[in-house]
């Protein structure tokens, strides 16, 4: 049997389809399972070899993009996503999975960088240009820790898709900490693979460090704000028609399905 | 039950802050120096002060971004001393009865985190407005006053207060359930008339007649929800009476040509789809969208609706509801949808406030409303926004139009449209409360100073997530089989939704099941209700269970209201009493058709063509002044704002080229759910300045351009449908009618023509508006015909974009320029007078033999000539590739080969190679080699005598990229 990844679908998921053709082109069973379906079996979610948090506007982005999935993820499955995160199986949230990842304190730290009270390191707020944008971008993969970025040498192109994307930490010594800890999975670059500076539109929201997609300190835990599962097709890219050829966007998730074949 | 206030302020830098401070300027209320935006959240509850922290600490707080407060309603601690006198805390929050997503998210979010307590919840905004110190206390106050009108708060869904806002939560009354008659029976014609004003039924004499006949043959009075159905069913917006009148035409000056015309839609809608009859079409006209063939498993829907006038007086919530609406159509069809496309028309952004008429929001606020609606829905419900158009004219300052359109598919044969005898009668979706009261007749009805303030229970706000849900249970039920037929709740609510699934069959409903958004709706707004979201199917008994476990699973609310019959009638319960019993005969084909007169005037349409004599004019500045004119400018800035890439479909984007910031002709979408190589492309034709001067010749030059702009992208001219948007002024004012029956008269023409057939149509009208000066406004003559083709292979798709120096640059069709409405016209000092384009005959055989060459692989680039003509074609392929053209050009009137506007013509890039080929397909049609593709970056356009553009790209592309909303207003 191949292995199985979960596409967890929460109120308002949108790019849960987009993200299955992905990971099946990858090479590995994608399950649709609603929410609401998996609390009443939540151990079911272990039964999985990936878990993938999809993008769209869960419970609306009342309150901020992902909170309340988040705090879903905190109230209903703390337990089996901590186990199944310590068992080494991979994780992505993207757009608002990684949102949501961020929010419910599963990303960067698995909530040991947690503040005093009880409130989060790190968040994803609004754009800096205050709107919602879809564009393609460039993005980088860094991080040699992450198994989903981990031996990637090429740029992804791919488009983004978010009003809520600007990746902030509550101080320099946090950034420091994801920085030399090799947690920035993906950054948004020039065309030319150099830093994009906070320069927009290259860096489209105005992400610290130009950061589009961090993991935890295990590597396995990865979220970011592009949306590699559209760019999966030579059809899907922008200049196609110039004889561009893409598809750029596959590599992750084969990146990732490989590692879960491994386990 | 205690009320707390939260209140969240954003720590940093806050883009919407400076939005409205930016937004202020413009108004030039220069005398506001800071703006502080904060978030208000009232819950209601019976927490300790320490669970509120809690609260306010788990739910509500971000420490990077944001800080929280939390104190009880009202307030009894003054503004904090950090205010000073020169600084206005203005709160604004909903009125009653709006919807407001956010709230039940939040209610469940505190039960979720065991705040079980909290009972309601409803949101505000909180302004911190700071003034120059030279300000005083009282001129604070009205400034701030007339900043909240001009941009804070929109007083039909939303009120504001100088210091602490009350929330509003409704009072838990229960209705009587109290059932009015209205006694019609012995009325006079007069008091007929009275009656409709009354209760704004927009319904005329004989229509009110009809009415009182058939009272007096069931000898008795109506219920309101009786009359009041009757007035939705009879509205403009459900049965299109105008569109089915018999008019009487007339000629001035050539009276033996007068005629009679007995139904707009059947003499020349569906009469064109009916004589072309296309094999592939699978519905047209009598589902809530067309459908035509995609590939052998699967076929497609497409349905443009309009919602301008709710957009007019709540441009957020009306575009909101626009999208949602038509999301539904195509749900409503069993069809999964895959795309949207949207047209929007505004007023000039640069309008003076002194000219504005009086209650009308400014059109710079209508269009960023529209757009944020649009973008919500949209967004959020995860449909692509591919394609569209934004026009702007004066005509629409208080009538903008917004045009929804959204395409579907489904696998063959799934969808069922038949309710069986017994099967239960299901609301899927979202509660009912009084949203948008009688919308279908305020949609019928012309606008006047005041409509803002009476029509404020017909606007409705959208929740998109809900939506969602409906489209995740619905497109699952179908799979399963679990419904026998199913419809929306659109305009007219459940009466509508109802009435029209019943009515081959009957139904028998109980009100009193209906789940309401709060207690004390009378049974006639039950059922008359336009609250979103909702869905009415018709569902056998044993799938009741199969259905509700969908629902519980996608968080969608399912409710039985009741059954259907068999016995024909429509029988309306509250609480067992019967409050409406009607014929459904009567209901459904009871209506007299209306007799009107129309007008036809051709003498304005102008000769065919004029001479003229302009000297000194510099074809470079004409040409720059094009670019930036706000019609052909860039929009990227709108449509970046739209999610174009979610379903991972949309293979050509609404922007394409080497910066992805030059026009694409067509969207071409390649859906998930197949797996062969055949696509969707999707476009649209508009062009009210032509309609101003000729409506007969301007609906045949935009369903050409309709059909062009597909053929330019790809697609096969054999296998398109189209779709008519009717957006006219009054019909009653026989000119008016006499343009719009030019207008059908010319779509009957171009659609055989082309042999593209109406699969789909919608009329808006009564698009006027009676200014408080006393003066009719109404809209240009507006048509919208949206375009959708078959592409049996994607890969085959080109784009506008210039690709390689080199290539040679060909003009194909009949090019025959002319200025008549040309945006020539709008930016030249003089005008030149004269008839505006025709379309050739030969046009369809151009489009094939382009379709031929594209096939065969002969095209690099294509692109249409549309307005602004030749020149401004010709520098989009420029920005798009980043690469120069050189065009000589063989004519002896170079002003009109630039600007002139001409139909049937596009421009395609072929390689040296394949120029041999394309001539021979050509070989009896108009072609003409004008150029080439020059690696320099710069477009330059040669007569015989001199030089009449010589730009580079980087001035094109400048000129090009102009801001829709200019910072500063002249």
């Amino acid at each position: 049997m191949k292995p199985q990844a979960l596409i967890l679908q929460a109120r308002g998921t949108n790019r849960d389809f987009d993200v299955a053709e992905a990971i099946r082109m990858a090479g590995m069973d994608a399950i649709f399972i609603p929410l609401n379906e998996l609390r009443i079996n939540k151990k079911h979610l272990l039964d999985f070899q990936m878990l993938i948090l999809p993008g769209g506007f869960s419970y609306a982005d009342s309150l901020g993009a992902g909170k309340l999935l988040a705090l879903d993820l905190n109230s209903y499955f703390k337990e089996e996503i901590s186990v199944f995160i310590e068992s080494g199986k991979p994780v992505i949230g993207i757009c608002n999975g990684f949102q949501a990842l961020v929010k419910s304190g599963i990303l960067p730290g698995d909530g040991e960088w947690n503040l005093e009270n009880g409130s989060l390191p790190a968040t994803l707020t609004f754009n800096e240009k205050g709107r919602f944008e879809c564009r393609w971008v460039y993005i980088k993969p860094v991080s040699q820790k992450c198994v989903w970025t981990k031996g990637l040498d090429e740029l992804i192109e791919c488009p983004i898709a978010h009003g809520e994307g600007n990746f902030q930490t509550i101080n320099h010594k946090l950034l420091t900490m994801i920085e030399s800890n090799d947690q920035i999975a993906l950054t948004y670059t020039h065309t030319d693979g150099s830093s994009a500076n906070g320069e927009y539109p290259i860096n489209p929201n105005g992400s610290i460090l130009d950061i589009a997609g961090i993991c935890n300190p295990q590597g396995n835990v990865l979220g970011l704000m592009p949306h590699p599962e559209n760019h999966i097709r030579a059809f899907q890219h922008p200049n196609w028609t110039r004889g561009v050829s893409g598809h750029s966007g596959l590599v992750l998730f084969q990146n990732g399905v490989r590692y879960a074949s491994s386990l | 039950m205690i009320v707390h206030r939260v209140i969240t302020c954003p720590i940093q830098s806050d883009p919407r802050a400076a939005k409205i401070l930016s937004a202020a300027h413009v108004l030039e209320f220069h005398q506001l120096q800071r703006v502080e935006c904060q978030n208000l959240y009232f819950i209601e509850s019976q927490l300790s002060h320490e669970e509120l922290q809690q609260l306010a600490l788990k739910l509500f707080n971000d420490p990077i971004t944001q800080s929280v407060t939390s104190d009880e309603v009202p307030s009894k601690s003054p503004a904090p001393a950090s205010f000073k006198s020169d600084t206005v805390i203005l709160e604004v929050a909903l009125r009653p009865g709006v919807t407001d997503p956010v709230v039940q998210e939040i209610v469940r979010a505190a039960h979720e985190l065991g705040f079980l307590s909290v009972h309601r919840v409803a949101t505000g905004l909180r302004f911190i407005l700071q003034y120059e110190s030279s300000v005083s206390k009282s001129e604070a106050n009205f400034l701030s006053a007339s900043i909240s009108a001009a941009l804070l708060a929109n007083g039909v869904i939303q009120h504001w207060k100088i210091g602490h806002i009350e929330p509003y939560f409704p009072e838990e009354v229960e209705s009587t359930g109290a059932v009015e008659t209205i006694s019609i029976r012995n009325l006079s014609d007069g008091e007929l008339l009275a009656l409709s004003q009354d209760r704004r039924a927009a319904l005329d004499l004989n229509e009110m007649k009809a009415i009182q006949a058939y009272c007096c043959k069931e000898n008795r009075d109506l219920t309101d929800v009786e009359f009041e159905t009757i007035a939705q069913t009879w509205s403009e917006h459900c049965v299109h009476k105008t569109f089915k009148a018999k008019i009487d035409v007339r000629y001035p000056g050539h009276e033996a040509r007068a005629s009679s015309i007995d139904s707009l839609i059947k003499t020349y809608l569906k009469s064109a789809t009916e004589e072309i009859d296309a094999p592939w079409i699978r519905s047209a006209f009598v589902d809530n969208a067309g459908i035509i063939d995609f590939d052998d498993e699967f076929e497609v829907s497409f349905k443009v609706e309009t919602h301008n006038h709710p957009s007019a007086i709540e441009p957020f919530g009306g575009a909101n509801t626009g999208v949602g609406g038509v999301i539904r159509d195509v749900l409503g069809v069993s069809h999964k949808p895959i795309a949207n496309t949207d047209v929007l028309c505004f007023g000039g952004q640069t309008t003076s406030f002194d000219r504005l008429p009086k209650g009308v929001l400014h059109p710079r606020r209508i269009m960023s409303g529209v757009v944020s609606g649009v973008q919500d829905y949209g967004n959020k419900t995860g449909i692509p926004t591919v394609n569209g158009a934004i026009l702007f004219d004066e005509g629409y300052t208080a009538n903008p139009l917004v045009f929804c359109g959204c395409i579907g598919i489904a696998p063959k044969g799934l969808h069922t449209r038949t309710p069986q005898e017994y099967d239960r009668i299901i609301i899927l979706g979202g509660r009912t409360g009084r949203d948008g009261l009688r919308g279908a007749t305020f949609s019928s009805m012309t606008m006047n100073a005041k409509t803002g303030e009476v029509a404020g229970a017909s606007v409705q706000i959208g929740d998109p997530i809900t939506e969602k849900g409906l489209i995740d249970v619905v497109i699952r039920a179908r799979d399963l089989k679990l419904y026998h037929a199913i419809t929306d709740c659109g305009a007219g609510g459940l009466s509508s939704a109802v009435g029209e699934i019943s009515a081959a069959i009957g139904a028998d409903i109980e009100l009193k099941s209906v789940r309401l958004k709060y207690a004390g709706l009378a049974p006639w707004e039950v059922w008359l209700s336009e609250a979103q979201e909702r869905m009415v199917l018709a569902v056998a008994p044993q799938n009741i269970s199969a259905l509700q476990e969908l629902c519980d699973t996608f968080d969608t609310e399912l409710t039985d209201i009741g059954v259907f019959t068999g016995n024909h009638r429509l029988v309306v319960r509250y609480d067992s009493n019967i409050v409406l019993n009607l014929d459904n005969e009567f209901l459904h084909e009871g209506i007299p058709q209306r007799q009107l007169k129309a007008i036809i005037d051709n003498s304005i349409c102008g000769d065919a063509k004029a001479e003229y004599q302009i000297s000194n004019i510099e074809t470079k500045d004409v040409l720059l002044k094009l670019l930036s004119h706000p019609n052909i400018t860039s929009k990227s800035s709108v449509i970046h704002l739209y999610d174009y890439e979610v379903q991972g479909g949309t293979v050509i984007k609404p922007l394409t080229g080497v910066q992805a910031d030059a026009p694409s002709d067509a969207a071409v979408i390649h859906p998930l759910v197949t797996k062969g190589p055949t696509g969707i492309a999707i476009a649209n034709g508009i062009n009210p300045e032509y309609g101003k001067r000729d409506a007969y010749n301007m609906a045949l030059a935009v369903v050409d351009e309709a059909v062009r702009n597909l053929v330019a992208t790809g697609a096969d001219p054999s296998h398109i449908a189209i779709l008519d948007n009717f957006c006219w002024g009054d019909p009653l004012c026989p000119e008016t009618l006499g343009s719009l029956v030019e207008a059908a008269r010319g779509c009957h023409d171009a659609a055989l023509l082309f042999q593209t057939p109406f699969i789909s149509g919608k009329d808006s009208l009564n698009n006027e508006y009676l200014g408080a000066d006393g003066q009719q406004h109404a809209i240009p003559p507006t048509l919208l015909i949206s375009s959708i083709g078959i592409m049996e292979d994607i890969t085959k798709a080109v784009t506008t974009d210039l690709k390689e120096a080199g290539n040679t640059l060909f003009l194909v069709g009949e090019f025959k320029p002319v200025f008549g409405s040309s945006h020539f016209n709008l930016v030249a000092d003089e005008a030149i007078e004269e008839a505006v384009p025709s379309v050739s005959a030969i046009t369809p055989k151009v489009f094939h033999a382009a379709h031929q060459a594209i096939q065969s692989g002969l095209i690099r680039a294509a692109h249409d000539l549309s307005e602004g003509g030749l020149s401004v074609a010709i520098a989009e392929m420029c920005i798009g590739g980043r690469l120069g053209a050189k065009l000589t050009l063989n004519a002896s009137d170079p002003l009109r080969t630039l600007f002139g506007e001409t139909t049937g013509c596009l421009l395609l890039e072929a390689s040296e190679g394949k120029k041999d080929m394309l001539l021979n397909l050509f070989r009896d049609l108009p072609i003409q080699r004008i150029g080439m593709v020059t690696k320099e970056p710069i477009l330059n356009i040669q007569f015989s005598t001199f030089t009449a553009i010589d730009l580079t790209v980087d001035q094109v592309v400048r000129a090009w990229n102009q801001p829709l909303q200019p910072e500063i207003m002249q």
